[in-house]
C-alpha cells in the first residue's frame, strides 16, 4: 500500500485520501468492465439467440453460426477479407520499407517529404473512399484520362466490376496508410546503431547486402508492430468500403465489418449479426494473440 | 544511418544514385498528393466541364457555387441544408468528447504511475483490451443501452460512445508518459503534507503539455472521422459529418455533382488537414504512440 507511515487514529478524511486513487481509477474500470467484457458477454448470448429485429432471449444453439456459415454473402466477405487484408499488408509494408530507406538517404527535403506521405493518415476514411471513388470512376476517371492520353480502348472499371471491385478497397487502403508503415519504419531505422553498419563497410559489404542481412533482420519489431496494426485495420475496415463501394456491386465487396452492419443493423437480423461480430473479434484474437505470444517467447529467449 | 548511393563511391554512379532516389521520392509524393489536387480541382470545376474534361486537367473557369452548396444547400437524405448543420453536429459532440476522454485519461495515468496500488498493474492491463477490440462486437448491446438511457440519436450519446471507447487509448496515453516521471517527486511532496490532487494540480500538470497535446490531437482526428458509431448511433441532422458525407455520395438519384461531393469531401477533412499541419509532428508522435497498441 501506499501510504508512508501508519498513522494510529485514522480520521475518515485520511481514508478517504488513502482511497482516492481508486475511487479515480473506479469509473474507468467500471465503464471497461460493462462496455467492453459486458458488452462481448452480451453480444455472444444475442449470437446464440433467435433474434432478429429485436433482442430475443430464446435460445437455439449454434444455429446463427450455422446460419452465417452457410450463407454465401459471408463467403464472400471472408474471401474478401483474406485478399485485401493480404494485400493490403504486403503493399503497405512494401511501400513502407522503401519509402523510409529512400529517405534516410540523408535527403535535403526530408521533412516535406514525410509530411507530404503522412497526411492521408489525418483523413477519415470516407473522405478516402470519396475521393478514390471519382478518381477510378468508369467513365470519368483515370480511364477517361488514359483514353485522352492516346489509348482510345483502354477500359478501367474494376469499381463496378464485381471480379475487380475489392481490389479498389485495396489501392485506396495502401494510399491512406502506407506512409504511417513508413514513419515506423523511418523511426526505426533511426534508431539503428551506426557502428554494426560502418564495421560491415569495413568489411567490404556493399550497401544493398548490410541492407538485406543486416539492417533489416534488426526492423523486426517494427515488421511485428506494423503487420499487428495494419492486420488490426483490415478486420475492422468498414467506412472505406461503404464510402467506396458500399460492399457492392451487389455484394461483391463486402467485409465482415459490413456484413455485420448490415445484418445487425439494416435487415433486422440481430442473432446474425451478433454471430458475425463473434466471428471478427475470434479473428482479432487469432491474430494478434499467437503473433504476441511468438514475440514474447522470442524476447525471452534474447 | 550510413547511406548505399554514397558508398559507391564513384563520383558518377553516385550523382546518379541521388537523381533516382529524389525521384523516386518525389514521384512517390505527386501520387500521394495527386487525390487531394483533384479532390480540389474538381471542387471548383462547373459540371459541364468536368463531363468534357479530364481528371487532372486544370479548371477553365473557377467557381465556387459547388463549394456554396455542399455547405449550405445540398440534399443528404431528406433534409436539404447542406453540410453545415452535420459539421456543427460533429464539432458539438467532438470536443467534450476529446476533453472528457483526456481528462480521465490523465488522472487514470497519473493513479497508474505514481499511485500504484497492489493489483493496479492487473487493472491496467484489463482497460488495455478495449484499445485491442474491434467495435462491431459491441454495437448491438450499446445500441440497446443508449435506447434504455434515452440517449439514442443524441449528441450525448455520441458523447458517451467515444469517451468509453476512447478511455483505452488516453490512459495508455498518459500511462506511458507518466512512467518517466521521477517518483521521487511525488514522494517528497507527499512528505510535505501535499495530497492527491494537489500533487496532480502543482507537480504533474505543469509536466504535461507535451502529451496532452498528443492525446487531444490523436482524440480529436479519432472521433472527427469516426464513422462506425456516427452511422449507428446518431439520426436525422444530428449525423456526423462523415456520416452526411457518405449519404451525399452514395445516394444514387437525380444527376451527380461530382463538384458538390468534392466539396464536401474536402469540408469533411479540413479540420483534422488543419490540425495535421499545425501541428504535425504531435500527430505523428501520437500516431505511432498510440497505434502501436491500436
Amino acid at each position: 500500500m501506499n501510504t508512508a507511515a501508519p498513522v494510529p487514529r485514522r480520521s475518515a478524511l485520511d481514508a478517504v485520501e488513502a482511497a482516492l486513487p481508486k475511487i479515480v481509477l473506479g469509473p474507468t474500470l467500471l465503464v471497461s468492465l460493462v462496455f467492453v467484457y459486458g458488452f462481448i458477454a452480451w453480444t455472444a448470448i444475442l449470437s446464440f439467440t433467435k433474434s432478429r429485429l429485436l433482442p430475443n432471449y430464446e435460445f437455439v444453439g449454434f444455429y446463427q453460426y450455422v446460419t452465417l456459415f452457410e450463407n454465401e454473402r459471408w463467403w464472400v466477405a471472408l474471401k474478401n477479407l483474406c485478399v485485401f487484408g493480404g494485400l493490403f499488408i504486403f503493399f503497405c509494408l512494401a511501400t513502407g520499407l522503401i519509402l523510409a530507406i529512400l529517405l534516410d538517404q540523408k535527403i535535403r527535403a526530408e521533412g516535406w517529404l514525410r509530411s507530404i506521405y503522412l497526411y492521408p493518415m489525418a483523413l477519415s476514411f470516407i473522405v478516402t473512399g470519396t475521393a478514390w471513388k471519382w478518381i477510378l470512376n468508369p467513365g470519368l476517371g483515370i480511364e477517361r484520362l488514359v483514353q485522352q492520353a492516346g489509348f482510345p480502348g483502354f477500359t478501367f472499371d474494376w469499381l463496378v466490376n464485381p471480379q475487380m471491385s475489392v481490389y479498389t478497397v485495396v489501392i485506396a487502403g495502401v494510399w491512406q496508410s502506407s506512409g504511417f508503415v513508413m514513419a515506423l519504419f523511418l523511426a526505426g531505422l533511426r534508431g539503428i546503431d551506426d557502428s554494426v553498419i560502418k564495421a560491415a563497410q569495413v568489411d567490404g559489404a556493399s550497401m544493398p547486402r548490410i541492407y538485406w542481412s543486416i539492417i533489416i533482420p534488426t526492423l523486426r519489431p517494427v515488421f511485428f508492430s506494423a503487420v499487428m496494426i495494419l492486420a488490426h485495420i483490415a478486420i475492422k475496415s468498414f467506412d472505406l468500403v461503404m464510402a467506396l463501394t458500399g460492399g457492392g456491386p451487389g455484394f461483391s465487396s463486402d467485409m465482415p465489418a459490413t456484413f455485420m452492419y448490415a445484418f445487425g443493423f439494416t435487415r433486422n437480423q440481430i442473432g446474425l449479426g451478433a454471430a458475425s461480430a463473434m466471428m471478427m473479434l475470434m479473428t482479432v484474437v487469432a491474430v494478434i494473440v499467437p503473433m504476441m505470444y511468438a514475440e514474447v517467447r522470442r524476447n525471452r529467449r534474447g | 544511418m550510413a547511406d548505399f548511393v554514397r558508398a559507391d563511391s564513384a563520383g558518377g554512379g553516385r550523382a546518379l544514385g541521388r537523381i533516382v532516389v529524389y525521384g523516386l521520392l518525389i514521384l512517390v509524393a505527386l501520387y500521394y498528393l495527386m487525390p487531394l489536387f483533384v479532390m480540389l480541382t474538381t471542387s471548383i470545376k462547373t459540371l459541364e466541364e468536368i463531363r468534357a474534361g479530364n481528371l487532372i486537367a486544370l479548371p477553365g473557369t473557377v467557381t465556387f457555387e459547388a463549394w456554396a452548396k455542399a455547405w449550405g444547400s445540398v440534399c443528404t437524405g431528406a433534409d436539404c441544408s447542406g453540410l453545415k448543420n452535420n459539421f456543427w453536429s460533429s464539432v458539438s459532440f467532438v470536443l467534450p468528447a476529446v476533453v472528457i476522454s483526456t481528462l480521465i485519461g490523465a488522472f487514470n495515468g497519473y493513479v497508474l504511475t505514481l499511485w500504484r496500488f497492489k493489483g493496479s498493474d492487473l487493472l491496467f492491463t484489463t482497460m488495455l483490451v478495449g484499445c485491442f477490440i474491434p467495435f462491431q462486437v459491441v454495437l448491438l448491446p450499446m445500441a440497446q443501452t443508449l435506447g434504455w438511457l434515452g440517449l439514442a440519436n443524441t449528441t450525448s450519446g455520441l458523447v458517451f460512445v467515444h469517451v468509453v471507447y476512447g478511455l483505452a487509448f488516453t490512459t495508455l496515453f498518459f500511462r506511458n508518459f507518466y512512467v518517466s516521471v521521477p517518483e521521487e517527486m511525488v514522494k517528497a511532496a507527499r512528505i510535505d503534507g501535499a495530497g492527491f490532487f494537489t500533487i496532480f494540480w502543482r507537480i504533474i500538470l505543469p509536466l504535461s503539455p507535451p502529451i496532452i497535446v498528443v492525446c487531444v490531437i490523436w482524440q480529436f482526428t479519432q472521433i472527427w472521422n469516426d464513422f462506425l458509431f456516427g452511422v449507428v448511433f446518431s439520426g436525422g441532422d444530428r449525423q456526423p459529418i462523415t456520416v452526411a458525407l457518405n449519404n451525399l455520395v452514395n445516394t444514387s438519384t437525380g444527376v451527380k455533382e461530382y463538384n458538390v461531393d468534392m466539396a464536401a469531401a474536402i469540408i469533411a477533412a479540413l479540420p483534422t488537414l488543419f490540425v495535421y499541419i499545425v501541428a504535425g509532428k504531435y500527430f505523428v508522435r501520437g500516431l505511432t504512440a498510440g497505434s502501436v497498441k491500436g
